[in-house]
């Protein structure tokens, strides 16, 4: 995970925790208990947690465009219907997600706020476009594929309703991934064309792929952390590592290649080794410059305008804000 | 960002006639009916409540199950609450009925509050185990039978 700690409230770093309730608070942690929403936790730990479940809830929300693209054209009625069963499972996610944020102190209003003004990340790939129906496949399969080792693992977390959720979550993701598969499957057994129309799709997807766990842990602050919290489960670069450990294999087994002719498994250390994968470019599309940040924003953008009427129609004039109770 | 990310014009084509405004041009044919200005106005932010109140989600799996709490959902209304909470929580798997409600109905005790619960399990008294009664009816028995060889012995 990587940005939006501008969005969350600064850490006012002359106030200190009580360091009796921090070790009471790491001794619940470490025996494996969860913290739910009323219970005591510092500061910064309700920051992290709260700055990685909106960033998941964004990613879910804006994750369903660019598979969203191909609906209109997906070769054949039974692959519309489960892309459109998936992209409505994504938009369910980042509800559950959005909730789940909730109980840590931030209203909805002032996330979606947050997304739609520019100032929030969500999961960076989702600024790339979808060129083509493989490209779909790609994401169905090996973007789903990240996303679930991501989430297994983190919903082993120690924050209850993240860990709760993602445990929802990683039953429907099952379905995108072997949906993923099948997609690709068909097109690496099928024409001249299409196995090129996949490749093509593949050598476009491994950048953003190899970005997708965040920058190298050479390069990322407080890891040691949220380890010990609970709030992340693995360092960065351990969930690349199990990524290409799972799925190198089975892309090489369907006859496709990878562009990075320096990839390949050290024997001695059992560690994937890569080119580096231009995180300069990971930067830059993350700060606004790729492909699709633009259309992303303004689609989810309008899509709010355009509903904006029907919800102020259904307001109670009694209403009042009351932050869920999970 | 390089070449890569773009199809050729020929792929592409739009071939609409140039609308006045600079729209958004998506690969998907349903933002480009939307005509998206590719300049955004200013952004004003949605007021607090535009997303609704939330209510809680129960779930049965089966007849007679007790619902359980499964999670949230935000709408306008009660039976909006059901229909999201039917699009959020039953999307797979077996279910049998939900029940949603408000959460502003639920009252409930403060996290800080919930050690009232504490002494519970102390008031042993109130826990059969509590009761050694089988070991009063053998001392009672014993008794009995003192008590009638005393009399015999009379």
């Amino acid at each position: 995970m990587y940005g939006n700690l501008s969005i969350v409230e600064p850490l006012n770093t002359e106030e200190r925790e009580d360091p009796e309730r921090v070790a009471e608070f790491e001794e619940r942690i470490a025996r494996g208990e969860k913290i739910e929403p009323g219970d005591w936790m510092p500061r910064e730990y309700r920051r992290q947690v709260l700055r990685m479940v909106e960033q998941h809830a964004h990613s879910e929300i804006i994750g369903a465009l660019p598979e969203g693209t191909w609906i209109t054209r997906a070769p054949g009625f039974k692959r519309k219907l489960a892309l459109m069963a998936k992209v409505q499972d994504e938009v369910g996610h980042a509800q559950l997600l959005y909730s789940a944020a909730e109980t840590l102190g931030k209203p909805r209003e002032q996330m979606i706020n947050d997304l739609l003004s520019g100032k929030a990340k969500y999961s960076n790939v989702f600024n790339y476009p979808a060129l083509t129906w493989a490209d779909t496949a790609i994401i169905a399969w090996l973007i789903d594929a990240a996303a679930i080792i991501n989430q297994t693992l983190n919903s082993k977390g120690s924050y209850g309703p993240y860990a709760r959720a993602l445990e929802r979550i990683c039953k429907e993701e099952a379905f995108h991934l072997k949906y993923g598969y099948d997609n690709v499957v068909t097109l690496a057994s099928g024409t001249k064309r299409q196995r090129q129309m996949l490749q093509e799709a593949l050598n476009r997807w491994w950048k953003p792929i190899m970005h997708f766990f965040g920058p190298p842990d050479s390069m990322s602050v407080h890891s040691e952390k949220l380890l010990r919290w609970k709030v992340k489960m693995a360092s960065n670069d351990e969930m690349r590592q199990m990524f290409l450990d799972a799925y190198v294999p089975k892309i090489w087994e369907l006859g496709l290649t990878i562009p990075d002719p320096k990839l390949r498994k050290n024997p001695e250390t059992g560690k994937w080794e890569y080119s580096d994968p231009d995180w300069d470019e990971f930067w830059r599309v993350i700060n606004g410059n790729g492909p699709c940040n633009r259309e992303r924003l303004a689609v989810r953008r309008t899509a709010d305008e355009l509903g904006a009427w029907v919800r102020r129609a259904l307001l109670k004039p009694n209403g009042r804000y009351v932050a869920p109770l999970f | 960002m390089g070449g890569m990310w773009h199809l050729s014009s020929e792929l592409a084509g739009s071939g609409m006639s140039a609308p006045r405004t600079v729209t958004i041009q998506s690969l998907d044919p349903r933002i480009n009916r939307l005509r998206i200005p590719a300049e955004l106005p200013e952004f004003t932010p949605k007021p607090m409540l535009d997303e609704w109140e939330p209510y809680e989600v129960f779930w049965k799996e089966k007849p007679g199950d007790q619902p359980v709490h499964v999670g949230t959902v935000r709408a306008p209304n009660p039976e909006m609450a059901l229909v999201l909470a039917k699009e959020g929580y039953c999307r797979r798997g077996k279910t049998y009925t939900i029940w949603i409600v408000r959460t502003a109905d639920i009252y409930t005790f403060s996290p800080d509050d919930t050690d009232i619960f504490a002494t519970v399990p102390e008031k042993t008294y109130r826990e059969p185990d509590a009761y050694k009664v089988v070991q009063k009816i053998l001392r009672l028995k014993r008794q009995q039978q003192r008590e009638r060889s005393s009399e015999e012995g009379e």
